[in-house]
């Protein structure tokens, strides 16, 4: 018989840990979903309920979260551009079709790399600063002071970063399908001997709109999640400075695998 | 105070709260009620449960069980959006400070009235530089809250508790650490507050002279549980053990013989040089 006071038997323990693990994740989900039905109520209803949200402060994170990541995003967007450029001629030569690359690369960058590469930076930078803040924010308890000075937290603090994420990430991967098409068009045009206005006519030529909003839609997808998972881990936090360091690479970790998960799930119901 | 009891206002009713972290108990069925207009301490060693008992009251935890009626609100049964409202009538000076580390003082001390009024910036800096002349802390307004002291840090919690003029205030520790100037003068402000603007405060503190200053009634808690609640001449003349402990400030465990004690310290670190 199972009675309090004697140990569980190994297997029964296993389970129960497994079991513990997946509550925890469907808690997380679940406080995911609640923080972005809340983020919704706050923008269309917060200025009824005398709880605006303010647009200083969607402005300081849009330049936070987007402008500042500029000079990395285009570094990294232009390497993997050159990168496509030179892997793709290489592996189309043995065919001969060389000529198809522009087709390759243009395709690659703007459904698959520009936004994956742009979330993950998002999520190193912004996603780590913003689980960092809001838990030393907990356990100064700073976030205890908003609530009785009758500040939703959600209100003051989520929703200016969540909005800064869903027009920055998607704006951001605008700026890295540039770079890295025009990256690639660097090797390109000096590879096949074509000019560039050539190979941005081409360019635009085998894009289709909804190649560029697949890639633009996932990223809005990203920001959204990477927001939320930095407010999941930010605010499970426990313990002092030890505590910030661990949901904060919590935060990055989790963030980029739930964005290589969303997009998996996206391609699959969108591409099949 | 010479009013019978039931002709005071009953501004905070706390009934049998029972609280535990974790399985501990912290506290053990309290019951205690705050009046309109009065300065009730709390004291207690440290441990007591008197910062928990704080949290409590203004509902940023839940209790085991038990009620509390703020304003006359029970807060189990309060809306996010009622909860907010009350807190518009709620000034705290938190234990550690917990100004927002990435605001100036200025701007901490103008954040409830940039939330809650129309206040123009002018009107908001005047009202802001007042607070602080008030807590001696003039013409800090511009540094961050990692520039300040931690007793400075204090004053400044205090000043952004009070900038609303909440009807009732709680501070956690307000002069722990202050130097006896700076201390007494925010006892003064406490009595201020309360005759100028009929405040009900809740003050937590350890230092006694600073309780037997402003206190109407104390509460003294021990371990959860709560030893006796009265007047600062109750207390005083109470023949309980534990109260006499305290108020002979034999708060902890002491150090019964010093001389043994530095033998004990230096012969320890002796013996840890002596490993190296
Ligand atoms: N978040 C927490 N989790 C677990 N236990 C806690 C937590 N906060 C406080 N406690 C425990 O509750 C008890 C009461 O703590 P509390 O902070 O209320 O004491 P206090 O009377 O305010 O002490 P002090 O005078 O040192 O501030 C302590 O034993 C403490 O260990
Ligand atoms: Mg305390």
């Amino acid at each position: 018989m199972l009675s309090p006071d004697r140990p569980f038997p190994l297997f029964l323990q296993k389970i129960e840990s497994l079991g513990r693990i997946s509550t925890k994740w469907v808690n997380s989900l679940g406080f995911g979903t609640s923080l972005l039905y809340q983020s919704v109520f706050w923008i269309c209803w917060g200025s009824r309920r005398k709880q605006q949200v303010r647009l200083e402060a969607i402005v300081s994170q849009m330049m936070e979260v987007g402008i500042l990541a500029l000079p990395i995003v285009s570094l990294v967007s232009i390497t993997i551009g050159l990168m496509l450029a030179i892997q793709g001629i290489d592996a189309l030569k043995d065919f001969g079709a060389e000529h198809q690359v522009t087709y390759g690369v243009a395709l690659s960058v703007v459904r698959e790399f520009a936004p994956l590469i742009t979330g993950i930076l998002i999520a190193g930078r912004s996603g780590s600063a913003f689980a960092a803040r809001l838990s030393t924010m907990m356990i100064n308890n700073e976030i205890d002071a908003l609530r009785v000075m009758g500040i939703n937290p959600v209100r003051f603090l989520v929703v200016p970063s969540l909005v800064a994420m869903m027009i920055m990430v998607p704006l951001l991967t605008l700026w890295a399908d540039i770079v890295a098409l025009l990256g690639a068009g660097l090797y390109i045009t000096t590879a096949l001997g074509i000019s560039m206005g050539t190979y941005i006519g081409q360019t635009i030529a085998y894009l289709g709109t909804a190649d560029a909003l697949h890639g633009l839609g996932k990223s809005f997808v990203f920001g959204i999640l990477i927001t939320l998972v930095g407010v999941i881990n930010g605010s499970s936090v426990t313990g002092g400075a030890e505590g910030v360091g661990h949901v904060t690479t919590r935060a990055v970790v989790h963030s980029i695998l739930a964005l290589i998960l969303a997009d998996l799930l996206i391609v699959f119901l969108l591409t099949r | 105070m010479t009013m019978p009891l039931s002709e005071l206002e009953p501004i905070i009713e706390v009934i049998d709260l029972t609280t535990h972290y974790g399985s501990r108990k912290i506290l053990n069925g309290i019951s205690l009620t705050v009046h309109k207009g009065e300065v009730m301490v709390i004291m207690g060693g440290s441990g007591s449960g008197k910062s928990t008992l704080l949290r409590h009251l203004i509902g940023l935890e839940h209790p085991s069980s038990g009620n509390i009626k703020l304003l006359g609100q029970d807060i189990r049964n309060m809306t996010e959006h009622d909860m907010t409202q009350l807190y518009r009538k709620v000034g705290v000076a938190f234990q550690s400070g917990a100004l927002f580390s990435s605001m100036t003082v200025g701007e901490n001390i103008m954040l409830p009235l940039r939330e809650h009024t129309k206040l123009d910036q002018k009107t908001m800096e005047i009202m802001a530089r007042l607070k602080l002349e008030v807590v001696n802390l003039a013409g800090f307004e511009d540094l961050m809250p990692s520039e300040l002291s931690g007793g400075m840090l204090k004053r400044a919690a205090f000043a952004r508790a009070v900038i609303m003029d909440p009807v009732l205030l709680f501070c956690d520790e307000p002069s722990a650490g202050l130097d006896p100037v700076v201390s007494s003068s925010l006892d003064e402000l406490i009595l201020r507050l309360k005759d100028a603007l009929d405040m009900t405060i809740v003050v937590v503190t350890h230092e006694l002279e600073s309780a037997f200053r402003i206190a109407d009634r104390i509460t003294v808690l021990d371990k959860g549980d709560i030893l006796t609640i009265g007047t600062v001449d109750d207390v005083r003349a109470s023949d309980n053990r534990r109260i006499q402990d305290l108020l002979n400030r034999h708060f902890e465990e002491e150090i019964l013989d010093p001389d043994a004690y530095l033998a004990r310290l230096t012969g320890e670190s002796e013996a840890l040089f002596s490993q190296v």
